[in-house]
C-alpha cells in the first residue's frame, strides 16, 4: 500500500456565495496522490482543474474540508509555505520566472529555495558553471545568454526554465498546469520531453493538469478527469495502460452531451 | 559667477538631500511598484524627531539614527496597513501621511516649527571639525554629498544581496516569490521601511543644515520624489554603466536645478508647488511615450 502524500478530503468550495455570481463547484469532493504517482488529470474548461490545483498549493481555501500532506492537516498553511515542498508550473509563462530579473540571477534565487535570503551576496559566480550546465541541458543556447532579462525570451524557452527553476531544489510534489497550453507544438514537445525527464530523473510525485489528450494517455501512471467538481474517470496501473485517446473523447463528448452542449 | 556658484551650490545641497529621498522612493515606486504617499509625512517626521532629539542635548549622529528608526518604523506601518488589512497601496500611504501629521505636532510639542539655533549638529560637531580651514566653509555640500554618497552604496549593495534580489523579484511577480516558500509581503513591508528610513533621513539633514524643523515641509514631497526618479530614469537610462539608484538621486539633482532656474527667471514663489505638479505631470507622460516607442520599435 503506498502513502499517500496528498490529500483533499471533504472539500466544499462556492465562488461568490450569496450572489447572482454563486458558482457552487465543489461538494464533498475527495482527491488524493500517492508518493511515487505521476498523476494526468484533463478535463473541459470549467471543471475545477486549476481550483483544485489551487486548493493543493494554498492559493485557495476551501470552506469545509482539510488539505492534508503526509498525513498534517495543512489546511491553514499559508500558500508560500506549502510552495517549501511543492514545485509548480502555471499555464501562463510570465508566472514562473521574473521578467526583469536575468536568467542568472533567477537561477540564482531558485537555487537559494530553502535556505534564509539573508545578506550574502545574491548571485554567486562561481556556481556560474552550474547554472550554464542546468540550462544547457534544455538545448535552447540559455546558456549564452545568462545576462538577458528573462522577459527578453521566448514563452517556450520561459516556460522551460520555470520546469528547471521549480524543480532545482528538492519537493516532494509537483505541480503543472497546462505548462505546455501556451507554446507552439514544437517547443511544447520539448517542455514536455524535459518534464517527463526531470520526473524520471528526481522521482518526482507529479499531477499535470493538461488539454492534450495524447499526453495524458501516454504518460503518467493514472489518469484522472474532471467534470463539474468530481474525478469522473480515475484509472490506474494496467486500466491506465489501456486507455486510448478514443476512449477519453468518447467520455468527454457523452459528458458535454448530457449537460446539453 | 559668484552668484551663480553660490546657486549651484544651493541646487547640488538641496538635490542631494532630497536625492536621499529619491533612492528610497526609487525603491518603493520603482522596484516595488508601490506609489508610497506616506513620505509626505516621513520626511517632516526625520526633521521634527532629529529637533526634537537635539534640542534635548542627543548627540546629533545618534538623531540621524533615531529619524532612520522612526521613518523605518512609520513606513513598516504603510506595509503593514496594505499588506496585513488589505487597505490599497494609496490609501495606506494616505493613512500614515494623516496620522504622522498629529505624530509630528506631538514630537514638537504643538508648534509647527521647532528650532534648535546654536546646538550641535552633524553640520557643526564632530567629523566636519577635523575639515582643514579652506573646506570649512563648504563643509555642508562636502558632507552632504558623503552622507548621499553612503545611502547610495548602502542601497546598492542591499539591492546586490540575497534579500534585495528577493525584494527585486517581489516587485516583479509576487507569484515568484511564493513559489520560493518566502512571503512577499515580508518583502513588501522591508522596502516600505528602507524607502521610508531614507526619506526621514532626508528630512533629518534637511533640518541640521536649517537647524529647525518645519512640519509643513512634507508638502509635496511624493511629487518631488516621483518627478527625481522618473527624471533620473528618463535620463540616464542608456547609460547602463550608472546604477539604477545613483540615478535617482542625480533625477533629483536635474529637478532642483529645473525649479532653482525657474525662480531665477522670475517665477514667483507661490508658483512653486504648481510647477513641480507641472514637471510630475510632464515627466510620466515623457516616461510613457519613451516606453511606447520602445514597444513600438
Ligand atoms: N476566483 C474565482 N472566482 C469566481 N469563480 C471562479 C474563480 N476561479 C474559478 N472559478 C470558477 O470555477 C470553475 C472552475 O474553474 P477552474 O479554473 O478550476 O477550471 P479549469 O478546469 O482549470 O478550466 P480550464 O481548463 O479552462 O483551465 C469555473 O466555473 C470558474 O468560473
Ligand atoms: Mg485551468
Amino acid at each position: 500500500m503506498a502513502e499517500t502524500l496528498i490529500g483533499l478530503e471533504h472539500i466544499d468550495l462556492t465562488f461568490n456565495p450569496g450572489t447572482v455570481n454563486e458558482t457552487v463547484l465543489f461538494t464533498d469532493f475527495n482527491f488524493k496522490v500517492d508518493k511515487g504517482e505521476f498523476v494526468s488529470v484533463v478535463g473541459s474548461n470549467g471543471s475545477g482543474k486549476t481550483t483544485m490545483l489551487n486548493l493543493i498549493c494554498g492559493t485557495l481555501s476551501p470552506e469545509k474540508g482539510r488539505v492534508m500532506l503526509e498525513g498534517n492537516d495543512i489546511t491553514k498553511m499559508p500558500e508560500y509555505k506549502r510552495a517549501r515542498r511543492i514545485g509548480r508550473v502555471f499555464q501562463d509563462p510570465a508566472k514562473g520566472t521574473c521578467p526583469e530579473l536575468t536568467i542568472l540571477e533567477n537561477l540564482a534565487l531558485a537555487d537559494n529555495k530553502g535556505s534564509l535570503f539573508g545578506l550574502s551576496r545574491g548571485v554567486n559566480r562561481s556556481k556560474l558553471d552550474y547554472y550554464k550546465e542546468l540550462v544547457a541541458q534544455l538545448h535552447m543556447h540559455l546558456e549564452d545568454k545568462m545576462d538577458t532579462k528573462v522577459g527578453a525570451l521566448s514563452g517556450g524557452q520561459r516556460q522551460a526554465l520555470a520546469l528547471v527553476i521549480s524543480t532545482m531544489t528538492p519537493i516532494d510534489l509537483l505541480i503543472l498546469d497546462e505548462h505546455t497550453a501556451a507554446l507552439d507544438p514544437q517547443s511544447s514537445e520539448t517542455v514536455m520531453e524535459l518534464t517527463l525527464d526531470v520526473i524520471e530523473k528526481k522521482k518526482l510525485t507529479a499531477l499535470m493538469v493538461t488539454h492534450n489528450l495524447r499526453y495524458a494517455v501516454e504518460y503518467g501512471t493514472r489518469l484522472v478527469m474532471m467534470h463539474d467538481g468530481a474525478a469522473v474517470i480515475d484509472s490506474y496501473g494496467k486500466d491506465k495502460s489501456a486507455y486510448r485517446i478514443e476512449d477519453l473523447l468518447k467520455t468527454f463528448n457523452e459528458i458535454s452531451i448530457e449537460c446539453g452542449n | 559667477m559668484n552668484i551663480f556658484l553660490g546657486l549651484a551650490e544651493t541646487v547640488l545641497k538641496e538635490g542631494l538631500i532630497y536625492g536621499v529621498m529619491a533612492m528610497g522612493v526609487y525603491i518603493t515606486y520603482k522596484i516595488l511598484n508601490f506609489p508610497d504617499l506616506s513620505v509626505d509625512g516621513t520626511f517632516p517626521l526625520g526633521a521634527c524627531a532629529a529637533a526634537a532629539c537635539i534640542s534635548r542635548g542627543m548627540d546629533p549622529w545618534l538623531a540621524c539614527l533615531v529619524a532612520i528608526l522612526a521613518g523605518a518604523l512609520a513606513g513598516c506601518i504603510t506595509g503593514l496597513l496594505h499588506v496585513k488589512l488589505g487597505i490599497t497601496d494609496l490609501l495606506s500611504g494616505i493613512l500614515v501621511m494623516t496620522a504622522m501629521w498629529s505624530v509630528n505636532l506631538i514630537i514638537t510639542g504643538g508648534s509647527a516649527i521647532l528650532q534648535f539655533f546654536n546646538k550641535p549638529t552633524i553640520f557643526t560637531s564632530g567629523p566636519v571639525k577635523l575639515l582643514p580651514p579652506a573646506l570649512y566653509s563648504h563643509r555642508q555640500i562636502l558632507l552632504i554629498f558623503i552622507l548621499a554618497l553612503a545611502v547610495r552604496l548602502l542601497l546598492a549593495w542591499y539591492l546586490s544581496t540575497k534579500n534585495g534580489l528577493l525584494l527585486r523579484a517581489a516587485g516583479n511577480n509576487e507569484q515568484y516569490v511564493t513559489g520560493l516558500g518566502k512571503d512577499p509581503g515580508v518583502l513588501k513591508i522591508i522596502g516600505l521601511s528602507l524607502g521610508n528610513a531614507c526619506t526621514a533621513f532626508a528630512g533629518c539633514i534637511l533640518a541640521q543644515m536649517n537647524e529647525n524643523a518645519d512640519i509643513n515641509s512634507g508638502k509635496g514631497m511624493v511629487v518631488m520624489a516621483l518627478a527625481s526618479v522618473i527624471i533620473g530614469l528618463a535620463v540616464f537610462r542608456k547609460l547602463s554603466f550608472v546604477h539604477f539608484v545613483t540615478m535617482a538621486v542625480l533625477g533629483s539633482v536635474i529637478y532642483k536645478a529645473c525649479l532653482m532656474a525657474a525662480l531665477q527667471l522670475g517665477l514667483p514663489n507661490s508658483y512653486l508647488k504648481l510647477l513641480m505638479a507641472v514637471l510630475l505631470t510632464a515627466a510620466i507622460v515623457s516616461e510613457r511615450f519613451g516606453k511606447g516607442g520602445k514597444a513600438n520599435g
